[in-house]
């Protein structure tokens, strides 16, 4: 089984637009992967429902997990995906409430 | 949110809350609900009730069309629409979601209580999480109504598609509805339920559509009857006559008017009341256009929301700039960092204060963080280099004089000529003079104003009827800090929603507000009926505002003196 850590760098949290990206990055990496905060239990991250109802805020940890020949590589392409800001400024739907 | 001026006696006139000002006539069109039915209900194929087997396939195949179908219309969308649609499609296309269901036909449960079970699941835990979650729930349940209907062999549930301009009326409107509407044919939308901050309405103002919700009764209005709308008002009324539907023109023909006037604001004798737009971006500095004077409140802290750190001052002077440049040598007043109470920030403000609106918030953040407005500061006076702008610039949340001098000496330093502070305190309106002693100029925010002198919170929905600056001792604050102005010969402006309702505007400009700075979109009523008034006519408007006892005295006293024709262009 392999492990990694990481915290979600998209300032809206993994919802909406990252959520979308996250899980459609899982589904199409065809390895069945789970995530989970830290102390829950894991859930299925190719499930947009799942990965939303956790309710990770922006700076918050999670833990991904896969097993299988792919999964260290699957598992680097996760990291970097959640590592960046996929709710970047000039993301349609993203503007700020005043 | 203007009273309603309805005839209680009217025929069958039903009452919401209007989100906009437009009016419109024209036939119901009703979007059909969820499909009602019985969790156990069998699918009968043939005549025969189906197996597990068949009725696998029968829910599969419904949740593939159901995302198709969302997908198709998602990409024959754009904006925030598109994106509306696809989140919905994904979670129609959940493969977790799927597979329950499934897993739950396979063991023989019914299909419709499959569904329902599985959606409900995921709906409580959206619900646990709350905010942006809990609002995703009425798109979840639109999925739910989608393939129970596809798998049961029913209609599609959702907007029908209209063959005639119509007002569209619901129950509920799922974000995904709103966004599947095929807008050259909706004149109107009405809802039984939401709110008035809600998707719906939300959606219908960005589309520019007059919307009118919490309409009780709304959805038992039969298909094709031709009802009058009147967001304004917040009406409803089946079966128009022809005087109703003669007023509705005039009116619409008057706003289109009002629409196209972009004229410096003036009181009918030429007293100048400028017109200004508040902003929270660049973007939107750059979408005000020629409607406004210029910029009367530029909120900073949307730059700093949602971080974990401020932003450095080579990103804020950029964006200084580019509302500076947005502005081509118009009006821009730049309020500092109003962060704190109901806009925390992680860096600065502290998550566990008792009482946070009266904690450190606003301008008090000098006292711990410093650094903060030095900062914003010296992005500006960059910006101002880099432009050759000359930006005013105002704290939010002074109290004291002392505080007033504080700031003004530290824009100044920093080379920020003209500097001015935010009256909100009451504290800081009933001593205006001595605060207009130290800056340049003072703006009115009358929102956290009204909080302030009614011990209101100005998130608590039940108390909305104190939080209102139609209340006379709002009013006297309002009107000491103009007084204050008018004796040091410096301007005192009004940056709330106040300055958005037009009859607020006329007591406003009757007390000797300066100038009015309000969402863009307020601006054409505003200063249409600033334009109808003369300066003395606004000054008893102003007089009788204040003589009143109540607030719901206040605005009936000052809307009966204004313009009759006004009152009925602007529907008040």
């Amino acid at each position: 089984m392999a492990e990694r850590t990481v915290a979600v760098a998209s300032r809206v949290g993994l919802h909406a637009r990252p959520a979308m990206l996250f899980t459609q990055a899982v589904a199409a990496s065809g390895v069945p992967v789970t995530i989970a905060k830290a102390g829950g239990a894991p859930v299925d991250a190719s499930s947009i429902l799942f990965v939303m109802s956790l309710g990770v805020p922006h700076g918050e940890e999670v833990t991904l997990a896969a097993d299988g020949p792919d999964a260290d590589r699957v598992l680097d392409e996760l990291v970097a995906l959640l590592a960046t800001d996929l709710d970047a400024p000039d993301a349609p739907g993203t503007a700020a409430a005043s | 949110m203007t009273a309603p001026t309805v005839d209680e006696a009217a025929g069958g006139v039903l009452q919401g809350v209007g989100v906009g000002r437009r009016a419109v006539v024209g036939p119901v069109a009703q979007v059909r609900a969820a499909p009602a039915v019985p969790a156990d209900a069998p699918l009968v194929v043939d005549g025969e009730v189906a197996g597990p087997g068949r009725v696998h396939d029968a829910v599969e195949r419904a949740f593939a069309e159901v995302a198709a179908g969302l997908r198709e219309q998602a990409a024959a969308a754009s904006g925030t629409v598109a994106d509306v649609l696809a989140a919905t499609a994904q979670m129609a296309d959940d493969a977790a979601l799927r597979s329950q269901v499934l897993t739950r036909v396979d063991a023989g449960e019914p299909p419709v209580g499959a569904i329902d079970g599985v959606v409900e699941m995921f709906a409580t835990m959206f619900e646990q999480a709350g905010g942006y979650l809990a609002e995703r729930v009425t798109d979840l349940r639109s999925v739910r109504d989608r393939v129970v209907a596809r798998t049961l062999g029913l209609p599609d549930p959702g907007v029908p598609r209209l063959d005639r301009a119509s007002v569209v009326v619901a129950r509920d409107l799922a974000p995904a509805d709103t966004a599947a509407l095929d807008l050259d044919k909706v004149l109107a939308i009405v809802t039984e339920l939401g709110g008035p901050t809600g998707h719906t309405a939300i959606i219908a103002g960005q589309l520019g559509l007059p919307c009118v919700v919490r309409v009780a009764g709304a959805a038992d209005l039969p298909d094709g009857t031709v009802v009058a709308v009147d967001a304004a008002a917040g009406t409803v009324q089946p079966d128009p006559d022809d005087a109703v539907r003669d007023a509705f023109e005039r009116r619409r023909v008057a706003q289109a008017a009002l629409a196209a006037d972009t004229a410096p604001g003036a009181t009918a004798d030429g007293q100048a009341v400028a017109l200004l737009a508040n902003i929270g971006t660049p973007a939107d500095a750059e979408r005000v256009g020629a409607v406004a004077e210029g910029i009367g409140l530029f909120r900073t802290e949307v730059l700093f929301l949602e971080r974990q750190a401020a932003p450095t001052v080579e990103e804020q002077a950029e964006a200084y700039a580019a509302v500076l440049r947005a502005a081509d040598g118009r009006k821009v007043v730049v309020r500092t960092l109003d962060a704190g109470a109901d806009k925390p920030l992680a860096f600065a403000t502290q998550p566990d204060e008792e009482n946070p609106a009266l904690g450190v918030r606003g301008y008090r953040l000098v006292r711990s963080h410093p650094e903060l407005l030095d900062t914003q500061l010296a992005a500006l006076a960059r910006a101002q280099d880099a432009t050759g702008a000359t930006p005013w610039v105002m704290a939010p949340m002074i109290a004291t004089p002392e505080e007033a001098r504080d700031f003004a000496a530290r824009a100044r330093a920093a080379g920020v000529v003209t500097a001015g502070v935010m009256v909100e305190v009451p504290a800081a309106a009933l001593r205006a003079g001595d605060i207009l002693a130290e800056v340049d100029f003072v703006s009115l925010g009358t929102n956290d104003l009204a909080q302030y002198a009614m011990a209101t919170d100005r998130l608590r929905g039940e108390l909305a009827d104190l939080l209102d600056a139609w209340q006379p001792a709002v009013l006297d604050l309002v009107a000491a800090t103009a007084r204050a102005g008018a004796a040091t010969g410096k301007p005192v402006g009004v940056c709330g929603e106040s300055a958005a309702d037009p009859v607020m505007a006329l007591v406003l400009v009757g007390l000797g507000v300066t100038s009015l700075s309000m969402a863009p979109g307020a601006l054409p009523a505003a200063r249409y009926a600033v334009r109808r008034h003369t300066s003395a006519r606004c000054g008893q408007i102003a007089a009788a505002a204040l003589d009143a006892r109540t607030a719901r005295e206040a605005r009936a006293a000052a809307t009966a003196l204004v313009d009759p024709e006004v009152r009925t262009t602007l529907a008040l």
